[in-house]
């Protein structure tokens, strides 16, 4: 798999590291059901069969944190932005 | 030519092929000594040489020729080359001839022409499909005594060389625009077309000549000969600094995005490589698009013992023939469904070959094989003879039966295209039922197929979709194409009606030869429910080992069709992956062998510790000191008890580079600690340090260390060694993902810096002698946990921590790497007159286990805060990583394994890490499980063993014992429950 970055161009998967789903955000610890909130935070993921938008870490590049658009079901990438500023923090949606 | 009197080539044609007569090549099969000339591969030489019988079969050790001239072989398996270089289940028909070369035919005993274990045949119906699931179930004692030694015996294949391969193995990548995948005529118009549009190009092929089917055809290109026209385009394409040709070369794997995995055979066409040089190399291509222009394999018909030594297919004959000039036989019977075999009869009359008859079922074929040549109307139904076929039995359609005297039966059953690539990834073949054929449906993007593979089975119609391929990849690339032109052939029939199981056989119709699975087994299986492709497939055998049925596939498939009574169509095939063909795993291993198995790290004064005749050792990546020997000591607890004595009576100096190191700067730089940390950072003075754990989200301990404040906005995080990259790329993921308005920087700096510890009560008294002399180091202006930049006597710019993993008094200095093993040498020279030691991992082991300071075996990704003591670290007042999770009533229940200290109630006995605990008097099962020992050390401070583990309900229970269960060790010890902190409770040592 081929993965192109927004800064280093197309590169191997193998350069990358894998998280995850890039839609969990991160739930305010203030919140008065925080326990639940974060049960699911950490441990609950959909499992689509079509585009997943999903966390791809630059380990052996530019280091930088990836929201990948991938297709579970061709492999076939779409969008791929920097993490930051397409945030998975509450506190950074407020 | 063939004079030498010594090894006559009988069966060499006395001219033409592309065999190089003025290079003899000497070589040796089962030890016999033969000849055979440059261009050909093994199996054309002992075409050359009359050699019929090449190897027993799988199961019933039936005498076994050459089915065919490529890398579908399924019989002509032979183990190449001797001693350690010794390659079992070669292909006889891939292997390039060189002088030198020495071949053994495989899976016979004592030899290929007497071997006593055809008499397996005997026991034929023993070994029908699914003899591993029902033939030997009881009585069960007898599986491993006597049932599997027997099947090992009697079936297998070569044998693996059993000392280390000498030879060298490469990894390298390719980047491309257009990969063309073979080099027939389809292949190479896709290659000229491309790359003359500009496009970079790179040419694989398997073969160590190109042309692919072109060589081997009498067939005129351009009103050339095939490979004259072939030699041609090479030329131009060679003379394109755009084009990159790999003979040699298969490309083995398809993969996502254009990536293919191929592997080149460097070497293996002599005996020896050359110094400097792989046998090998696996290549990675990574390319834009691709043609798969693979070609086609021809398949085998389903008759009585057609799998005798003679038996060959017609398309092998004829490259035989026509390409290595080498005559696979002289009294010639044709089998065929279709008119392409009919070239075959012609070609080998050609020759000088007799032909017996052409032999076809089929109510008007369109071809003829030349005047005088018998045309019967019907099937072989029965092949004669025993190592070498001696005639054939024909039914004709008429009813009649007739036996025809013929040294080769050539047969055809049609063509399969040669789809794998196109199918790596998941995309299914269609059934073309005017074809005949599975042809590529779906594709992967970016790849396009021409040719044989495609269905397209004339060389006009290879040439043209060549072209098309080759425009198409182009156009697809933005690059404009110029037309190109098209060489002329002679017209060409390539009509076929499929006779998928010739009626009215007597004796054994092998459908996979390689695996010995016959018709009567696909039926059974059939028969016995086993009516999916894949069923078929595990049950019989059928397509599994190193062919992957690549000549027996779609045959087996016909048959469970017609059993069924359904359509090929929708009774499927069974799913292709990667390899194509067979790779060694040295070739996947590459370089990555023995100690170049993963990179190994050296501290920087990995020299002085091997000077100092340190015993190493890898701890993660990283080799490290484990302990100094002196002369005199034996024992490595000898001279790690001495370490730990002079550390706590003296002064003792340990590598500690290995610890991750960050540097983290910014504004907000405080705040994302607190955020990393369960402690807080506000508080943190510039010039102090301070002890931080972190956890994952999920509440879990994750690391700890300590972080310095160097500056107003700067600090330096320290990690474990085996955390230095997680917890990197997790600070990564906090600032880049979770906040990523706060203002820090960080990079890791581990590399940058060599650190040391010095501990000790007389390490002050040694620092003084190394530092700076204006640098005030007492208690009062450097106290406990103190940190600052300092200048070494010698001008070294350096940090000072006063921090101790080894839980006594000390300090830690860090120097830039490169001043790494002149300041340890400083150190040690300077400690010399205080009595100083070096001392390395197991010492430090031991010391912070005295101390009850936890390391990866207590972080071990399922303790928490509060299993290991740290429960009232974590901050109420702020949020952290894992905050809300820690809290969960299952993770601070008092009744989780918690961390204690333990002792051996006898003094004399040892513990160690790994041993179980349950109450003393329990039985040691898995129901009375109370936790286990973490650590375990002796301690030269207290004279005895200590350990720190995981106890339920520990810190309740000190002063209570438990048995401490080791049964890998044999090991039954009663333990008491201690504080885990050892020595020194009260921290005094480390405060004056």
């Amino acid at each position: 798999m081929r993965i192109p970055c927004p800064h280093c161009g197309p590169r191997g998967h193998d350069e990358f590291a894998y998280y995850g789903d890039a839609a969990v955000v991160r739930p305010d610890p203030a919140r008065p059901d925080a326990e639940r909130a974060f049960c699911n935070y950490v441990y609950l993921r959909d499992n689509p069969a079509g585009v997943h938008r999903e966390l791809w870490y630059h380990a052996q590049g530019c280091q930088t944190w990836l929201v990948v658009e991938r297709d579970t079901r061709t492999h076939v990438i779409g969008r791929v932005v920097e993490a930051r500023g397409a945030s998975a923090s509450e506190e950074a949606a407020r | 030519m063939n004079a030498d009197a010594r090894t006559p080539q009988r069966a060499r044609i006395p001219s033409g092929g592309l065999v190089d007569r003025a290079r003899p090549l000497r070589f040796a099969f089962d030890g016999r000594p033969l000849e055979g000339y440059a261009g050909d591969t093994l199996a054309s030489a002992l075409v050359a040489n009359d050699v019929r019988l090449v190897g027993r079969s799988f199961k019933y050790h039936r005498p076994r020729g050459l089915l065919s001239a490529g890398a579908e072989e399924p019989n002509a398996l032979v183990e190449l080359r001797g001693g350690v270089r010794r390659e079992p289940n070669t292909r006889a028909t891939v292997a390039e001839l060189y002088d030198g070369l020495e071949a053994l035919s495989q899976n016979r005993w004592p030899s290929l022409r007497h071997d006593l274990l055809a008499a397996t045949r005997v026991l034929a119906p023993v070994f029908a499909a699914g003899f591993y699931y029902k033939t030997f179930m009881w009585p069960a004692a007898f599986w491993e005594k006597v049932y599997e030694p027997l099947i090992r015996r009697a079936a297998g294949l070569g044998r693996i060389a059993t000392g280390p391969d000498p030879d060298g193995y490469e990894k390298a990548y390719a980047f491309c625009d257009v990969l063309v995948v073979g080099s027939g005529p389809a292949g190479l118009m896709a290659a000229l077309t491309a790359a003359r549009a500009g496009a970079r190009v790179l040419l694989a092929e398997e073969d160590f000549r190109f042309g692919g089917r072109a060589l081997a055809e009498r067939r005129p290109i351009g009103e050339r000969p095939g490979h004259v026209w072939a030699d041609g385009i090479v030329a131009e394409l060679a003379a394109m600094p755009n084009v990159r040709l790999m003979p040699r070369t298969t490309v083995f794997g398809s993969y996502d995005h254009g990536v293919f995995g191929a592997v080149e055979r460097v070497n293996d066409h002599v005996a020896v490589p050359p110094e400097f040089e792989p046998r090998q190399r696996l290549w990675r291509v990574v390319s834009r698009r691709c043609v798969v222009a693979t070609g086609a394999i021809e398949r085998p018909l389903l008759f009585g013992d057609n799998d005798r030594p003679g038996v060959m297919l017609a398309g092998a004959a004829r490259t035989y023939a026509n390409r290595y000039a080498a005559l696979a036989g002289r009294q010639v019977v044709v089998f065929t469904d279709n008119d392409d075999a009919w070239t075959t009869a012609a070609d080998l009359a050609a020759a000088g070959a007799t032909i017996a008859a052409v032999v076809d079922p089929r109510a008007a074929p369109s071809r003829s094989a030349g005047d005088g040549v018998p045309r019967l109307r019907g099937c072989v139904v029965r092949a004669l003879g025993g190592r070498g076929l001696e005639a054939v039995e024909i039914r004709t359609t008429d009813g009649g039966t007739r036996r025809v005297d013929c040294d080769l039966l050539a047969m055809s059953g049609g063509w399969t295209p040669t789809l794998h690539l196109t199918s790596h990834q998941g995309a299914r073949p269609r059934w073309d039922e005017r074809l005949a054929a599975f042809v590529p449906d779906q594709l992967p993007p970016g790849m396009d197929v021409a040719g044989a593979a495609n269905g397209e089975r004339s060389t006009a119609d290879a040439l043209a979709a060549g072209v098309r391929a080759g425009r198409t990849a182009a156009e697809a690339l933005g690059r404009r194409v110029a037309s190109v032109a098209l060489p002329s052939t002679p017209p060409e029939s390539t009509a076929h009606e499929p006779l998928w199981r010739v009626p009215a056989t007597a004796g054994k119709s092998f459908v996979d030869f390689q695996n010995d699975v016959a018709t009567t087994d696909v039926e059974l299986a059939e028969r016995e429910g086993y009516r999916s492709v894949e069923h078929m497939k595990r049950y019989t055998t059928l397509g599994m080992a190193t062919d992957q049925g690549k000549t027996a596939n779609v045959n087996g498939l016909a048959l469970l069709a017609d059993r069924a009574g359904q359509s090929i169509g929708r009774t499927g095939i069974t799913t292709f992956r990667p390899p194509y063909a067979p790779v060694a795993i040295g070739t996947l291993a590459g370089p990555h062998r023995g100690t170049d198995f993963k990179p190994l790290r050296l501290p920087a004064a990995h020299g002085w510790a091997v000077e100092q005749g340190a015993v190493l050792v890898e701890t993660g990546a990283w080799l490290r000191a484990s302990y100094f020997p002196r002369p005199g000591e034996t024992d490595w607890l000898e001279t790690v008890t001495r370490e730990v004595t002079t550390t706590r009576t003296a002064v003792g100096v340990c590598d500690v580079s290995t610890l991750g190191k960050i540097d983290l700067q910014g504004g907000d730089a405080a705040e994302f600690l607190d955020r990393l940390y369960v402690n807080g950072w506000k508080t943190l003075a510039v010039g102090r340090a301070r002890y931080g754990l972190m956890l994952r989200e999920d509440g879990i301990v994750m690391d700890d260390g300590t972080v310095s404040r160097l500056g107003e906005q700067r600090y330096l995080v320290t990690t474990t060694t085996a955390n230095a990259g997680p917890v990197y790329q997790h600070m990564q993921f906090c600032h880049q993902v979770l906040w990523p308005g706060l203002d820090v920087q960080f990079v890791s700096v581990s590399d940058q810096w060599a650190q040391y510890a010095i501990a000790g009560p007389r390490a002050r008294d040694l620092l003084r002698a190394v530092v700076d002399p204006r640098h005030d180091l007492s208690n009062e202006a450097f106290p406990y946990m103190a940190a600052a930049d300092v200048k070494l006597a010698d001008g070294t710019r350096a940090r000072l921590f006063r921090i101790s993993f080894s839980g006594e008094f000390g300090y830690e200095l860090a120097v830039p790497a490169t001043a790494g093993e002149r300041t340890v040498r400083r150190l040690i020279e300077a400690g010399a007159p205080l009595g100083v030691t070096a001392y390395g991992l197991e010492a430090l082991g031991a010391m912070r286990i005295e101390k009850g300071h936890v390391t990866g075996n207590e972080i071990n990704g399922q303790t928490t805060a509060h299993d290991l003591g740290f429960g009232r670290m974590l901050s109420t007042k702020k949020d952290f990583v894992g905050a809300v999770m820690a809290r969960r009533a299952a993770l601070t229940d008092p009744a989780r394994p918690r961390l204690v200290g333990l002792a051996p109630v006898d003094c004399s006995e040892r513990i160690g890490a790994g041993a179980h605990f349950v109450a003393v008097g329990a039985a040691a099962r898995a129901e009375n499980d109370e936790g286990f020992m973490t650590s375990a050390a002796f301690s030269p401070t207290l004279g005895h063993w200590i350990g720190l583990g995981l106890l339920t309900r520990g810190p309740e229970r000190i002063g209570e014992r438990v048995l401490a269960v080791d049964p890998l060790r044999g090991r039954e010890t009663v333990v008491e429950v201690r504080d885990p902190v050892f020595v020194d409770p009260t921290g005094e040592r480390l405060r004056v």
